[in-house]
């Protein structure tokens, strides 16, 4: 769509984004909870009657409404528990006579049976589930009819049960060299393998990814490194190798990190004890982990955030996001401070980020930062207005009055000063301002 | 106000009977096991089962305990077991050696006009494995719908699941008998999820999709915590038109839930007060008249307003005004690179695994798929930020189309390379196309652009009193699937949208079937009834914007899903990170 940009104002005062201003002072938000408080203050003097009314249930202590079937099964479950084991009783396997005609057994699937039937009218008695014999389409013509026939009225199951019989009597080669002129039918069937977990009878680009995954069913971490290890073998495409690469290097790492972290007795581990290992976690988690517990230490070590920076080919984006929340969340304002530094081209130390600083102070803000930090990051703010709206947000009231101050607007100044309370500095510093007889206010 | 009741509706088929049904057909299965038994339900039935038959019926037929279908081994001290299970090879290769029969159930009744089929696994089945195993079970839900409420005079169509699921139950309308009644809805249209992946793919701002979103909505009732009773409780409540309060509000936009939220608290305020100067009569008759359905309101009217509350609380803390923006904006085709710098950003901070991925996909869709470029890059920084397991994720979201790199045509892969030449290169070259997606190309530009999607910005729009179904995402974008039934319902067929069709692949559809020439003409209520069938899931956006397209051309939409889906469901069906 081309068309001439409008003012980003255009789109943020426009009915579709309205629909979510919900400010504080926002009236309909503040009538939500006046109507809230209104409901509940609604004193029901009369009658007792707890009896629930239609739709809202009863519950348990689990959750679940009483007398449910869910909460039949939980019941059932925790009884069983506390109970004694009974062995699992024999079931009684032979069809019984009486039930001809109300429903198939599975069994009854392979065995011989009197009927001689055509594919297509055999395919009708499965749908209808009487019985049928499949052992009598024994030529391998025949059972390509068979199949051919169950794909043709759509049913899934059917066609299941038909390359079931066609997998046992029909050798690998031969199945798979005429599967491949039936999409439908090839598609169920490696569905089918996936389902029985024998993908390994398939050779496609696809397996690559199903071997991968393999890795998600070993539990201990040295075995899956070292399945991963393996992994790194197959030929995947040149990204997706990076990227198993990089799995089995991260985990191979958290091993040795997580090995050294559990018996550390480093201040920061007392202080702030680990919730939970380092095993398996994103590559970013772990970043966030090392910035957290081992920020400073030399590109040397593994478990140093640079280390990993350099190994991973984190960007620097990412990277000063990451230590930003680490750092924050320890309160260390000075390595806050610290990443943000530049020296430009005369040697000075200036402040830059390849993340707006609104999203720095966001940050800040949601870590406790205390105001004259979070100040300081709204000042460098490069948009006025995207500067005053923070400002507003986080009550950053110097950075508001001088705003207004700059923008000589008299009449913000004095809906401003309501919002604060009489005799802090800030409310004289307005006073004062509104009194300088030099400032040419514009309104 | 976008109310559900109009003068001069269309009455609507009663569904309870599809509940009955089942029911029966249960309790029939049942007594063919006479004495004491267990029964082991499948995990994914157990909802619906509540709705169909509560326990006290269950235990009417002997049944003793009640199990949840885990593959693991039984212990039970009945001599006989029942199990109710979905026909998936894992649970039936669990139980072995035992008889086996059909529970015809096939719909459950979720609201006066949502159907059911409650077969979530539907669309990864049937779209990413290209497994048709439930094409026949969604031929018989018709053929059930339409043995019970009367034949339909028209199908419409679109997609290659519409088209198999429209064969499949033609065939098994062959087989059984014609009952000649008067039908209660005349005319079908049966839609593929993928011919629109961009609406399930936007968040919901309409009152019930939002609780949807946020709460998970399953069988047709939430569960509110503690949060929103503003007690140490949870709360289970069935979410349908019998919730007076909600049913006023369930098709709202959000920002219109609050003004009505506070009138009802003040009338119901001033009601309560009316106890005071009232004398002893007219209290006792206050008490036996007024007072019940006023405290139900009251509760009821407390729940929404906390879920309100709390759905409000959580959308700010995630900067939901800024989601939306990227949302419009890539609907519009409008500052894509800003839209991708949030994305990453979105990535980079590690804010949801789910929303980052739903982004990502809407980016591609609306796109056409990402720049080589683009798509490496972020896929590099997703893989980092949310787990390397992704990549199957990722494979998956490619076969299906949803997340995809801008190229012309597929290159060979050094593996198929080095399979190609043990086999011969044609017998690969199959391989590849089994497996990948009958892929198409999206299109969505173009088929905005024909259809008048996405509204003239800079017009307002007021969602107070919307003009058209865009209301649904805040007057950004009218659902393509709800248009395209629009468009199809006044053509009577797709006549005059051949490049429409095009664009989407074709697959389209138009049937008139035996009985319909007489009824044609007359205006009776079956006439203004459509019934529409989604394959692979329906949100409840859509849900939303269909009854507001029926008010406005005066008619009914009767919904059948084979599942309520939302954003988060889709793509999770979709995630291969665990084992």
């Amino acid at each position: 769509v081309s068309r001439a940009k409008p003012e980003d104002d255009e789109y943020w005062n426009s009915s579709k984004f309205k629909a979510f201003t919900f400010d504080d002072d926002d009236d309909e938000f503040s009538r939500l909870k006046e109507s809230k408080r209104a409901v509940n203050s609604i004193l029901v003097d009369d009658d007792d009657d707890e009896e629930e009314e239609d739709g809202v249930e009863r519950v348990s202590w689990s959750g679940e409404p009483v007398g449910s079937i869910s909460w039949s099964v939980k019941e059932t479950a925790s009884s069983i528990r506390s109970g004694s084991e009974q062995s699992f009783p024999k079931i009684d396997t032979t069809p019984s006579l009486s039930k001809q005609g109300s429903g198939y057994s599975l069994s009854s699937l392979f065995k011989g049976d009197l009927y001689d039937l055509s594919p297509e009218e055999t395919v009708r008695r499965m749908q209808k589930g009487r019985a049928f014999s499949l052992e009598k389409f024994r030529s391998l013509q025949d059972k390509l009819l068979l199949l051919d026939e169950a794909v043709a009225v759509y049913d899934g199951n059917l066609i299941t049960a038909v390359l079931i019989y066609l997998k046992k009597s029909l050798s690998k080669e031969i199945l798979f060299r005429e599967l491949m002129a039936r999409d439908v039918a090839l598609r169920h069937y490696v569905h089918y393998l996936k389902e029985m977990g024998e993908q390994k009878l398939l050779v496609d680009v696809h397996i690559l990814l199903m071997q991968y995954k393999e890795h998600l069913n070993i539990k201990d971490e040295g075995q899956r490194r070292d399945f991963l290890k393996s992994c790194l073998g197959l030929p995947f495409s040149q990204d997706d190798a990076t990227h198993v690469q990089d799995h089995y290097t991260l985990l191979e790492r958290q091993i040795i990190i997580e090995a050294s972290d559990k018996k550390a007795d480093a201040e920061i581990f007392k202080k702030f004890p680990r919730k939970a290992s380092i095993l398996n976690m994103p590559i970013i988690t772990t970043l966030y982990y090392s910035c957290f517990y081992h920020y400073g230490e030399s590109e040397g070590t593994y478990s140093s955030p640079e280390n990993i920076r350099k190994t991973f080919r984190i960007s620097e984006k990412q990277y000063i996001l990451t230590a930003l929340g680490a750092r924050a969340k320890l309160k260390s304002w000075f390595d806050v401070d610290s990443l943000f530094n530049t020296k430009n081209w005369l040697g000075y130390t200036k402040k830059r980020s390849p993340i707006g600083f609104h999203r720095v102070v966001d940050i800040l803000q949601k870590n406790s930062a205390p105001v004259n930090v979070l100040q300081e990051y709204v000042n460098l703010i490069d948009s006025p207005e995207l500067k005053l709206s923070v400002a507003l947000k986080y009550k950053c009231h110097d950075i508001v009055i001088n705003t207004y101050r700059d923008l000589k607007d008299r009449q913000e100044l004095v809906v401003y000063r309501e919002k604060l309370e009489r005799d802090s500095p800030e409310y004289r510093k307005i006073q004062e301002l509104l009194n300088n007889v030099q400032i040419r206010w514009k309104n | 106000m976008a109310h559900t009741e109009w003068k001069d509706a269309p009455g609507l088929p009663d569904f309870s009977l599809l509940k009955r049904l089942a029911r029966d057909q249960l309790i029939f299965l049942l007594e063919q096991l006479p004495g004491k038994k267990d029964l082991f339900i499948d995990a994914d039935l157990m909802s619906p089962l509540d709705r169909i038959a509560n326990v006290t019926i269950l235990k009417q037929h002997e049944v003793d305990k009640l199990y949840k279908v885990e593959l693991k081994p039984i212990v039970s001290s009945s001599d006989q077991l029942c199990f109710l299970i979905r026909p998936r090879i894992q649970t039936v290769k669990w139980i072995s050696d035992v008889t086996t029969d059909e529970w015809n159930f096939y719909i459950l009744p979720l609201d006066d006009d949502i159907l059911s089929l409650e077969l979530p696994e539907f669309f990864r089945d049937n779209f990413l494995e290209g497994d048709q195993r439930w094409v026949t079970t969604a031929g018989s839900a018709l053929r059930l719908l339409q043995s019970v409420y009367g034949s339909f005079s028209k199908v419409y169509g679109i997609g290659r699941c519409a088209k198999m699921v429209y064969e499949s139950w033609r065939e098994l309308m062959e087989d059984g008998e014609q009952r000649t009644r008067q039908p209660e809805f005349a005319k079908v249209f049966l839609v593929d999820r993928d011919v629109d992946f961009v609406t399930p793919l936007c968040s919901q701002v309409v009152y019930e999709g939002l609780v949807d979103d946020l709460f998970r909505i399953k069988c047709g009732s939430v569960e509110f915590g503690p949060d929103v009773t503003s007690s140490d409780k949870s709360i289970k409540v069935m979410l349908n038109s019998q919730d007076k309060v909600f049913s006023e509000i369930r098709n709202e936009h959000f920002s219109n839930v609050f003004g009505f939220l506070s009138q009802k608290a003040k009338n119901l305020q001033t009601a309560y007060d009316k106890r005071r100067g009232m004398d002893i009569q007219q209290m006792k008759a206050f008490v036996a008249d007024e007072l019940k359905g006023l405290k139900q309101e009251h509760r009821l009217l407390s729940l929404h307003i906390g879920a309100s509350e709390s759905m409000m609380k959580k959308k700010t803390k995630q900067d939901f005004q800024e989601l939306l923006k990227t949302e419009h904006s890539l609907l519009e085709g409008f500052e894509i690179r800003e839209c991708i710098t949030y994305i990453e950003e979105h990535i980079n901070r590690q804010v949801s695994m789910i929303d980052s991925l739903r982004l990502l996909c809407l980016l591609s869709i609306t796109e056409n798929g990402l720049l080589s470029k683009d798509y490496r890059s972020l896929k590099a920084q997703y893989l980092q930020s949310y787990g390397i397991e992704h990549l199957l994720t990722f494979a998956n979201l490619r076969q299906l189309g949803l997340l995809e790199e801008q190229q012309a045509g597929e290159t060979l892969t050094v593996m198929e390379s080095k399979v190609g030449k043990l086999v011969n290169d044609k017998t690969v070259g199959k391989l590849t196309d089994a497996f990948s997606s009958l892929a198409k190309k999206s299109n969505f530009r173009a088929l905005s652009k024909r259809l008048a999607l996405v509204p003239k910005s800079g017009e307002e729009y007021d969602l107070r009193v919307p003009r058209d179904m865009a209301y649904v995402f805040s007057g950004a974008y009218i659902p393509l699937s709800c248009k395209l039934i629009e468009q199809v319902l006044e053509r009577d067929g797709w006549t005059g949208m051949e490049e429409v069709t095009r664009m989407l692949n074709g697959q389209e559809f138009a049937v008139t079937g035996g009985s319909s020439s007489s009824e044609a003409r007359s205006k009776t209520d079956a006439q203004r009834i459509v019934l529409v069938m989604f394959l692979g899931g329906c949100t409840f956006s859509e849900i939303s914007a269909l009854r507001f397209l029926g008010k406005e051309r005066g008619c009914r939409f009767i919904v059948v899903t084979t599942a309520i889906t939302n954003s988060s469901r889709l793509l999770e069906a979709l995630l291969d990170n665990s084992a």
